[in-house]
């Protein structure tokens, strides 16, 4: 018990780290990129010098990395990340709006990808037909050569929903590592010696091979959603889906930097505690089987 | 080699030499418009017809290519460099070094791919001349695809240094550097041929998605990113599958490399 304490405490300072860290690199970046110090109301031929001027003293506190970081983290506490540059909008509320779309877009992408990849990975192990082992090689491998965007386009020429786009652009990926950590758990010694004693084949699945893979098919697991949300952009650019994919990508065009910077310490988060959760998780099972 | 091997190697072969070849294969430039025949079918004089503003599709296909097919191993070339100097060097110095190296890599790797490109082509100027949007979107996919190569590397050169050769190179007095260039970086070499292979089909995708998403190549200058963008404007899929060339012109050379890269992929883990 203590050991997975300490684990946890490890996870939440290494997340905590990366996300100070992440969100001082993003400031920084944003302090760098060309043309940071540049307000397009500057050319208004209806303010006059004065407003100008006012327009810049605004900026001034921005000059200095550090001090615009810690104002930003500041007002981040409070719960205020700012105002979107291109939609105007405090980015809370568009963050806030956007979220349950993209969460259950991702949900239902994961769990479809998930539902596939251990069908025909399952299938494969228990079939061991080479015939039907390369189809389904090549059925993700396909997948696989195919862009992410180019997917989101298609599934919209099919009027496909998608979460169907997320999963088949998850599915390749995952179905690789699934099928090969569940040939190896069943070329294992003592499963092989179970088969050949004629036990039932998802009595070895739930008391032999589940436990071999579980560890490992988490961390997949966490990697997969990260794989998920990058996989949300052009699918929710694309397909017209106002997530928060959606606007990442609004923000990447019109150059919104502080949505921006508050979008990626929001992913940076997001793909952090998936991933540590798995981490966490794994690590319980291995301690329960001793 | 295996015969899939052979063939996705013919298969490459034959693309890159079209595509180098563009200026004699193609009937006009990628830019040269024909007005009087804009979004034309597929003709003897315009075999994939003609785009939206009248441009020939078939030499926009060849230009597309010559620019994704040298330009991503440029690319992965920058990339494997980058982390054979960051996750080599890190390795093999070890200790506060090597965890400094793998805490900056896992700050990478925390992001999504496809995020961490857009995010970082963002910060750039987006209203810049074709020539520039090119190398632009090429050099963001070699400075940021080299995280996961580092991490492996990290990994080969830090096995390296506690090697026996290397420890007896050490205590026969040979120095930190050259022990580097001359023991370890050629002990390395294996890994970094298999991650320079595996970057390029992962950046030609990666370029693939940008265009597509309006974020990569600028107008005129033709990739298979911009090429796809075409894509967007269809009905439906039977309507003009002359459309889908470059496409099935990816997926055939990305499949190629995936063919060649089967083996290579056990190296690099």
């Amino acid at each position: 018990m203590r050991g997975l304490k300490w684990r946890i405490a490890g996870h939440t300072l290494a997340l905590l780290a990366t996300v100070l860290l992440g969100g001082l690199l993003s400031a920084t970046l944003v302090r760098l990129a060309p043309g940071f110090d540049v307000d397009e109301r500057e050319l208004d031929p209806h303010l006059n010098p004065q407003s100008v001027q006012a327009l810049r003293d605004a900026r001034q506190q921005d000059h200095n990395i550090f001090r615009f970081y810690l104002s930003y983290m500041k007002r981040a506490a409070r719960g205020e990340l700012g105002t979107s540059l291109s939609l105007g909008q405090p980015v809370r509320t568009l963050l806030r709006d956007r979220a349950p779309l993209t969460l259950r877009l991702l949900s239902m992408g994961l769990g479809l990808a998930w539902l596939l990849t251990l069908t025909l990975a399952l299938s494969a192990a228990w079939l061991r037909l080479s015939v039907y082992d390369a189809l389904t090689t090549v059925l993700s491998g396909i997948f696989l050569c195919i862009p992410a965007a180019v997917l989101a386009l298609l599934s919209v020429l099919w009027n496909v929903p998608g979460s169907l786009a997320i999963a088949l652009i998850v599915f390749p990926r995952t179905y690789r590592y699934t099928r090969n950590l569940l040939m190896k758990a069943y070329s294992l010694p003592h499963i092989v010696t179970a088969r050949a004693k004629g036990l039932g084949e998802a009595r070895i699945l739930f008391w032999h091979v589940v436990p071999v893979v579980t560890p490992q098919l988490l961390a997949v697991a966490g990697v997969s959603v990260s794989m998920a949300v990058g996989a949300a952009i052009p699918v929710e650019a694309l397909c017209g889906l106002a997530g928060i994919g959606q606007l990442a990508w609004q923000a990447a065009l019109a150059r919104d930097l502080p949505l921006l910077v508050n979008i990626t310490i929001l992913v940076t988060l997001v793909t952090l505690l998936a991933n540590s959760g798995a981490d966490v998780i794994g690590y319980a099972v291995r301690r329960q089987e001793g | 080699m295996n015969f899939g091997r052979k063939l996705a190697c013919a298969v490459l072969v034959l693309v890159m030499t079209a595509s180098v070849a563009a200026n004699w294969l193609a009937p006009a430039g990628y830019a040269k418009q024909y007005r009087e025949a804009t979004d034309a079918p597929p003709s003897s004089t315009h075999w994939l017809g003609t785009d939206a503003m009248g441009r020939d599709r078939f030499a926009r296909v060849l230009y597309g290519t010559r620019i994704s097919l040298l330009l991503a191993p440029a690319a992965a070339l920058l990339s494997t460099l980058m982390a054979a100097l960051i996750g080599g060097l890190a390795g093999y110095l070890g200790g506060v070094w090597a965890r400094m190296a793998m805490a900056v890599t896992d700050l990478f790797l925390s992001l999504p791919w496809l995020f961490l490109l857009i995010t970082a082509r963002a910060l750039m100027p987006l209203n810049v001349s074709p020539l520039v949007s090119v190398l632009v979107t090429f050099m963001l996919l070699g400075l940021l695809g080299w995280t996961s190569a580092a991490r492996v590397l990290c990994t080969s050169a830090g096995s390296l240094r506690a090697s026996d050769f290397v420890r007896q190179a050490r205590a026969a007095g040979l120095s930190g550097q050259r022990l580097f260039w001359v023991h370890v970086v050629p002990n390395l070499k294996p890994v970094l041929y298999a991650q320079f292979w595996i970057s390029i089909p992962v950046f030609i995708l990666s370029e693939a998605n940008l265009g597509i998403l309006g974020l990569g190549v600028a107008e005129p200058m033709p990739s298979w990113g911009s090429l796809l963008k075409e894509l967007e404007g269809l009905v439906s899929v039977g309507e003009e599958p002359w459309k889908f060339v470059p496409l099935i012109l990816l997926v055939v050379v990305v499949t190629s490399f995936q063919f060649l890269l089967s083996g290579q992929e056990e190296v690099a883990a």
